[in-house]
């Protein structure tokens, strides 16, 4: 196979990995963001922890191997990304540190509860945003020079169009939260929950339509790809139905229903930046899937170790949540 | 400082409070699986008692481990962006299969352990907690191997100013890989033994949990006794292979400045680098040579037999060094106490030798780092040894402010951090075995 092939792949494998991260993450990442909203009292935090706690690490590898994976696929678009991204990731980490021990920290350091419970949601918050303000500039393009480094400042991220995207994001992973509070708890977290989804989903939809406008203001160019209006069909039915599942009760379907709408948001996300990894504002210097790319034997053996690997992963995850269905009460 | 050292200082950190978390994750992982074992035979209530115990512990060391690897993985774009992009071909995979065969598995195991012990079956949750040590150990091997390939790269060509891989066994397996591995696993399974056995002899000596405290004391110790014997013979191999493929680094750990026939072994000294001297040195005559050749006059090559640009600096990896094995070797005596304690049937009542257990809990997590500085700091100034220099890996778009602003945030994050860990380790140690899991 000419390496080509492998590179486009690795470029689906990767969108594939991200996929699954925002939809498993995005609803332990969403539910911690909303806690000051959902929960009002210690025992009612307990269970939105709780509703997340068997699954949160497992959630977060999805990020750490799809981190891994564009490391070892393309580790040109890896190394402009993340140097050039430099304050921001820092901040990323600081925040995943936090949220990372929050929960541990607040079970057990009773004393101080109420700054636990703040380290979780602030901790899951900034990512939630600063994940799609970043995924906001590669697709707008940022200043790369003929070296592949980014020349502009941390300040450079903060432009428009990413600021959409990271709001987009940012309401995207609140709604999955949402729809995960009113599916798996009971009593009043979860009335509050579907209460407040439909602010959510107003919410989504305006910034989805603040996005798609700015598309066509911004980037004429990729106005025309028909993969991304389809996504953005995906979309707006997902959303309609995430509404229509609340109404009805039926919280299971919608969190479905927002878990679908990740998956239109990626397919937007690649059609809009593919091949590209990364675009430049200089058009020469776009990191593309051919030019930021590993050799083909590391494609290859990578490829060969996804056959193998994902399909047991994909099997024990399924797994394990099913042992983990049912409500917390 | 430049933003060579303040990133080096920065990886440094994060990856040496890291290692305090998964080396204990080793021990304990195979703790909790002796014991699920145990409760699977026999179906005591005691044996389940303690391994949730630890299920806790790990739950807690698990969650710190999570927290601060992310970082390093970050780090390899963030801070060292021309390293990535050097050797992104070889380095990347080996953390991408990491993540797919390894990482998975433990985490989402130890959520079933964490909380389905009512949920799923008796069988279903040992298998948990065999896949659980199964996994935190093939994670060990995924990150010994590219850690490795730094040390002794094998099987990659330059190829356009990069390393390409041409042999993806010989990368993986490269020569240091195995004796590397071998010496980290045991490193961890002694910290998280000696972790139990301090913990229990604590419990023996206040006679709280005593049932409990004399069957956690009894199966650790014997894991420790074991391991600190065999960690002998596999720090032995791996300072051949040092010597062999790394033969600066070693003459750095012994301080030997001239290659000389008939080498001796440096105890201890204070190195001076800049007078290539050794003060207040007590050495063994022959004992270097002999070990790492079998022959008491072989010649073994000193710092003076390399470019003054590619020898690492002395001080601290032969300090490192040095505390690593004077910490092995009492390590040792102490398993040769404690056996001889055992075959008397004196372990639960000497008391002294329980405050030595107790006492001696940070000592393998302080031997391990001691380590890892020793080869990390004794592969300078190359950050891939002979391929990429540590000055030529690091990020150039990212100024040092930058990393001095991240590096002074992660010291504070960290020190909160690890004197978090070690409240609430002390907190969940003194509830005791019974006390009820989040």
């Amino acid at each position: 196979m000419d390496i080509s092939v492998y590179q486009n792949i690795w470029f689906f494998i990767i969108g594939f990995l991200l996929t699954v991260y925002s939809i498993l993450d995005g609803f332990d990442l969403g539910i911690a963001s909303l806690m000051p909203a959902l929960a009002k009292n210690e025992k009612e935090q307990k269970q939105v922890m709780d509703s997340i706690w068997p699954v949160w690490d497992g959630n977060e590898v999805w990020l750490i191997t799809g981190g891994a994976a564009l490391f070892a696929a393309f580790p040109f678009a890896y190394a402009t990304v993340f140097s050039g991204f430099y304050l921001a990731l820092m901040l990323v980490l600081f925040a995943l540190i936090f949220r990372a021990v929050s929960m541990e920290f607040w079970y057990y350091d009773e004393k101080r509860r109420k700054l636990w419970a703040w380290a979780f949601t602030i901790g899951s918050f900034l990512p939630s945003l600063l994940f799609g303000v970043a995924l906001g500039n590669i697709i707008y393009g940022i200043p790369i020079d003929l070296n592949m480094n980014f020349t502009g400042s941390f300040f450079t991220l903060l432009r428009p169009f990413p600021l959409v995207i990271g709001l987009l994001g940012l309401s995207a992973i609140l709604l999955q939260g949402c729809t995960w509070a009113a599916y798996k708890i009971e009593g009043d977290v979860a009335r509050r929950a579907k209460a407040l989804m439909n602010k959510l989903i107003i919410a989504n939809a305006f910034l989805f339509i603040l996005a798609i406008a700015l598309t066509i203001g911004f980037l004429p160019s990729i106005v025309s790809n028909l993969s991304g209006w389809l996504g953005a069909l995906v979309y707006a039915i997902s959303l309609s139905y995430v509404y229509v599942c609340n109404r009805d009760n039926r919280s299971f379907n919608a969190f479905m229903g927002s878990s679908v709408s990740f998956v239109s948001l990626w397919i937007m996300a690649g059609a809009a930046l593919y091949p590209n990894l990364v675009r430049s504002t200089i058009e020469a210097y776009n990191l593309t899937i051919f030019n930021a790319s590993s050799t083909q034997l590391t494609l290859k053996i990578m490829f060969i170790i996804a056959l193998i690997g994902m399909p047991v992963v994909l099997a024990y995850t399924i797994y394990v949540y099913k042992v983990f269905k049912g409500k917390v009460s | 400082m430049d933003v060579v050292m303040l990133s080096r200082i920065q990886f440094g950190l994060a990856a040496g409070v890291h290692f305090i978390f998964p080396s204990l994750t080793l021990g304990l992982t195979l703790l909790v699986f002796l014991f699920e074992y145990k409760f699977y035979k026999t179906n005591e209530e005691l044996f389940k008692t303690i391994s949730t115990f630890f299920i806790k512990i790990l739950g807690l060391v698990f969650a710190l481990g999570v927290a601060t690897g992310i970082v390093l993985e970050f780090s390899f774009g963030t801070n060292w962006a021309e390293y990535s992009r050097m050797v992104g071909d070889i380095f990347g995979a080996p953390l991408a299969a990491e993540g797919i065969f390894a990482f998975f598995l433990e985490s989402v195991f130890l959520g079933v352990l964490l909380f389905a012990r009512n949920k799923v079956s008796k069988k279903v949750y040992l298998l948990s907690a065999f896949l659980v040590f199964f996994g935190s150990h093939l994670s060990g091997l995924w990150i010994i191997i590219a850690n490795s390939w730094m040390q002794t790269p094998a099987g990659f060509a330059i190829e356009g100013g990069r390393a390409v891989l041409t042999d993806f066994w010989a990368a993986a397996l490269n020569p240091s890989t195995l004796v590397r591995f071998i010496h980290v696993i045991i490193a961890g399974w002694i910290s998280g033994s000696l972790f139990a056995a301090g913990v229990a002899a604590w419990y023996i000596i206040k006679q709280q949990h005593t049932k409990e405290a004399q069957n956690i004391l009894k199966t650790a110790i014997i894991v420790f006794c074991i391991m600190s014997l065999v960690q002998f013979a596999s720090g032995h191999l791996h300072a051949v292979q040092v010597t062999n493929l790394q033969p600066e680094k070693m003459a750095t750990f012994e301080a030997l400045w001239q290659t000389q026939q008939g080498a001796p072994m440096s105890i201890i000294g204070i190195p001076v680098e800049s007078e290539k001297k050794t003060y207040f040195e007590i050495k063994i005559p022959k004992l270097l040579s002999l070990l790492a050749y079998f022959d008491p006059n072989a010649e073994v090559k000193g710092r003076d037999a390399f470019p003054e640009d590619e020898l690492p600096p002395v001080l601290l990896p032969y300090f490192s060094y040095h505390v690593m094995i004077g910490l092995g070797s009492l390590f040792a005596l102490m398993s040769l106490i404690a056996l001889f304690l055992l075959l008397k049937k004196k372990l639960f009542t000497a008391q002294w030798f329980l405050y030595v257990l107790m006492f001696a809990i940070p000592l393998p997590i302080i031997a391990n780092e001691f380590g890892w500085i020793a080869a990390e700091v004794g592969r300078q100034p190359w950050a891939v040894y002979k391929v990429l220099k540590t000055v030529d890996a690091v990020s150039t778009v990212v100024p040092a402010t930058h990393v001095l602003l991240s590096l002074i945030i992660f010291s504070l994050i960290y020190l909160l951090l690890v004197v978090l860990f070690i409240t609430i380790l002390v907190k969940i140690i003194k509830k005791g075995p019974q006390a009820e899991s989040y």
